[in-house]
């Protein structure tokens, strides 16, 4: 979609070998990336990959073990989700979670208390989704999935975000549903937003993203613009299987392809005290 | 006409009732947070009164002005820190910290003030006075106004929390904090403000409470708490007008064990609460069940 990537701009949101545990299990591993202003940066992976821990942390939710993450130049690291979200840092969460007892409007409200000044009115929003100006005195449960995945995309734009974080918009939605609500990335894209996406549906990603990583088991396998990267090298790095997904070598000989992210060698049990 | 009687008092009493009660639900429905110490701090609330008037000699009803303000602001800083601080632990730990609360306050209380009782506005017309309704009912003004006072702080609530920012920030806190901490909203900060509604309707019930009644250090946990408690529970917990209901079958049950013997007062008021928990625990007014 976009082009070349500002070789040495400021990317606008920036996150440094994050690693981030739950209890025993290392949910992320040293994983980094840099999100360009007017991006879309599709983090794609298998379940537990860690796609959705990397935006929950990014948004605050989770605090990592280590590294850090940046917006626009300032460290956010340690800054609090509400906090994060008035800068600027907005997520539409995994499973919509609206405010169930309120009304459409009224979620919508409660996105805009804090809102940054910006492009995205109700108006805008209710033009953006036709049918929801006339049903916005309706309580959400009443709506079906689509709809209120349409509402919790609403909330978090009217806070005019500068990084739209959009957490499996897909999950629990017919594919016809989810090709509409994709099919609105552009018009939100032409206000100035900047997107980070997390999607297990890799086809629908590698459609709408300019740039792609691939997690699995907390590590980055593989980084790159959609149109570098080939359908075999995608389903590796998803699976895991890079030895095998070609076929052209006899089994069990190590490979490796450009775009590919090798595995970091392990750190030495001491060197995290000083960070 | 004895029993007709038993009715209006019960129903006014249920006022009070519903004063106490509301406050508990509240903290329980945005927080879930069961204040244990919630009698107490009506108690200290009447205290404080009682002192204020003594000090100052303003005019009994002059004291609301005060005690409530002060208890709302006490409300918000206790709410952010100790039981915030507890809530971050786990649920189970608010209990512990407003039940070590409880314990405080009333020790406290028996240190500086002893275990006598003390009314408040002992001796002003309008609390002590009452009208007749033919022979054999009296109407004391003093519970007409409290019962007029819950309907309006009742009122007053529901109206907060359906049409003002902070009610809605509330409502929506109560149902996700942290889908609304990626709204940008700041959920202890919201919980600290329900805090202070729920202490300031607290500290009316308290001070209504050493008018109608006498205060003393010990009745916050023995008597306000589980009248509140029975309140809430009978009518149905995070409904406003189900505290109320829930306030007068409690009050017309008192009053009618009253009648029966004037020793069964409180335990007919239980039996219900009992029959309420065991054969519709939901309450009598039950609310749409949340996901």
């Amino acid at each position: 979609m976009t082009g070349e990537r500002p070789a040495n701009g400021t990317p606008l949101l920036e996150v440094r070998d994050l690693t981030v545990n739950h209890g025993q299990l290392r949910a992320l591993d040293r994983v980094s990336l840099q999100v360009f202003p007017g991006e879309v940066y599709a983090i794609i992976g298998a379940n537990g990959a860690g796609k959705s821990t990397l935006l929950r942390t990014i948004a605050g939710l989770h605090h990592p073990t280590e590294g850090s993450i940046w917006l626009d130049g300032e460290d956010v690291t340690k800054v609090r989700p509400e906090r994060r979200a008035v800068r600027g840092i907005v997520m539409v969460p995994e499973g919509r979670r609206l405010f169930e007892s309120l009304t459409v409007e009224e979620n919508l409200q409660i996105g805009a208390t804090y809102a940054r000044k910006g492009p995205w009115t109700f108006e805008r929003v209710y033009e953006l989704f036709g049918w929801m100006a006339e049903r916005r005195s309706q309580r959400t449960a009443q709506l079906s999935g689509g709809e209120q995945q349409s509402v919790a995309i609403g909330r978090a734009l009217v806070a005019n975000p500068r990084v739209l974080m959009l957490d499996e918009l897909s999950l629990g939605l017919a594919p016809v549903v989810v090709q509409r609500i994709y099919g609105m990335l552009p018009q939100i894209l032409a206000t100035g937003l900047t997107v980070l996406l997390v999607e297990q549906d890799v086809s629908q990603a590698l459609r709408v993203a300019s740039h792609l990583q691939c997690l699995l088991e907390g590590h980055t396998t593989l980084e790159g613009r959609p149109s570098d990267v080939t359908p075999e090298e995608v389903e590796a790095a998803y699976f895991g299987l890079a030895v095998l997904a070609r076929g052209d070598d006899p089994p069990g000989t190590p490979r490796s392809w450009g775009k590919a992210v090798p595995p970091k060698p392990p750190r030495p049990p001491f060197e995290g005290g000083k960070s | 006409m004895v029993w007709v009687n038993d009715i209006i008092q019960g129903i006014l009493t249920g006022g009070l009732y519903a004063l106490f009660a509301c406050g508990l639900s509240l903290m329980f429905g945005v927080m879930k947070v069961v204040n244990l110490a919630h009698g107490d701090l009506a108690v200290v609330a009447g205290y404080i009164a009682v002192g204020i008037i003594t000090v100052t000699h303003v005019p009994v009803l002059w004291s609301f002005a005060i005690v409530v303000p002060i208890m709302a602001v006490l409300g918000y800083v206790l709410q952010r820190t100790m039981i915030q601080a507890a809530l971050d632990r786990s649920v189970l730990t608010t209990l512990m910290v407003t039940f070590g609360l409880s314990v405080v306050i009333e020790a406290g209380l028996l240190q500086f003030f002893t275990a006598n009782s003390r009314g408040l506005g002992v001796g002003n017309a309008i609390i002590t006075s009452s009208f007749s309704i033919g022979s054999q009912i009296t109407i004391a003004y003093l519970l007409l106004m409290i019962f007029g006072a819950a309907v309006v702080v009742l009122l007053g609530l529901q109206y907060f929390l359906s049409r003002s920012k902070y009610g809605r920030l509330i409502r929506a806190v109560a149902d996700d904090k942290e889908a609304a901490q990626l709204c940008g909203v700041d959920y202890r900060h919201v919980f600290g403000v329900a805090a202070a509604i729920a202490f300031g309707t607290v500290a009316l019930a308290g001070i209504a409470y050493g008018m109608y009644s006498q205060l003393a250090p010990t009745i916050g946990t023995d008597t306000i708490l589980l009248f509140a408690f029975a309140a809430v529970v009978i009518g149905g917990l995070g409904s406003l007008w189900g505290t109320l209901l829930g306030g007068v079958v409690l009050g017309v049950a008192q009053q009618i064990g009253a009648q029966i013997n004037i020793s069964d007062e409180v335990l007919a008021g239980y039996i219900v609460f009992l029959a309420v928990l065991v054969i519709r625990p939901q309450g009598l007014t039950a609310r749409r069940a949340r996901s």
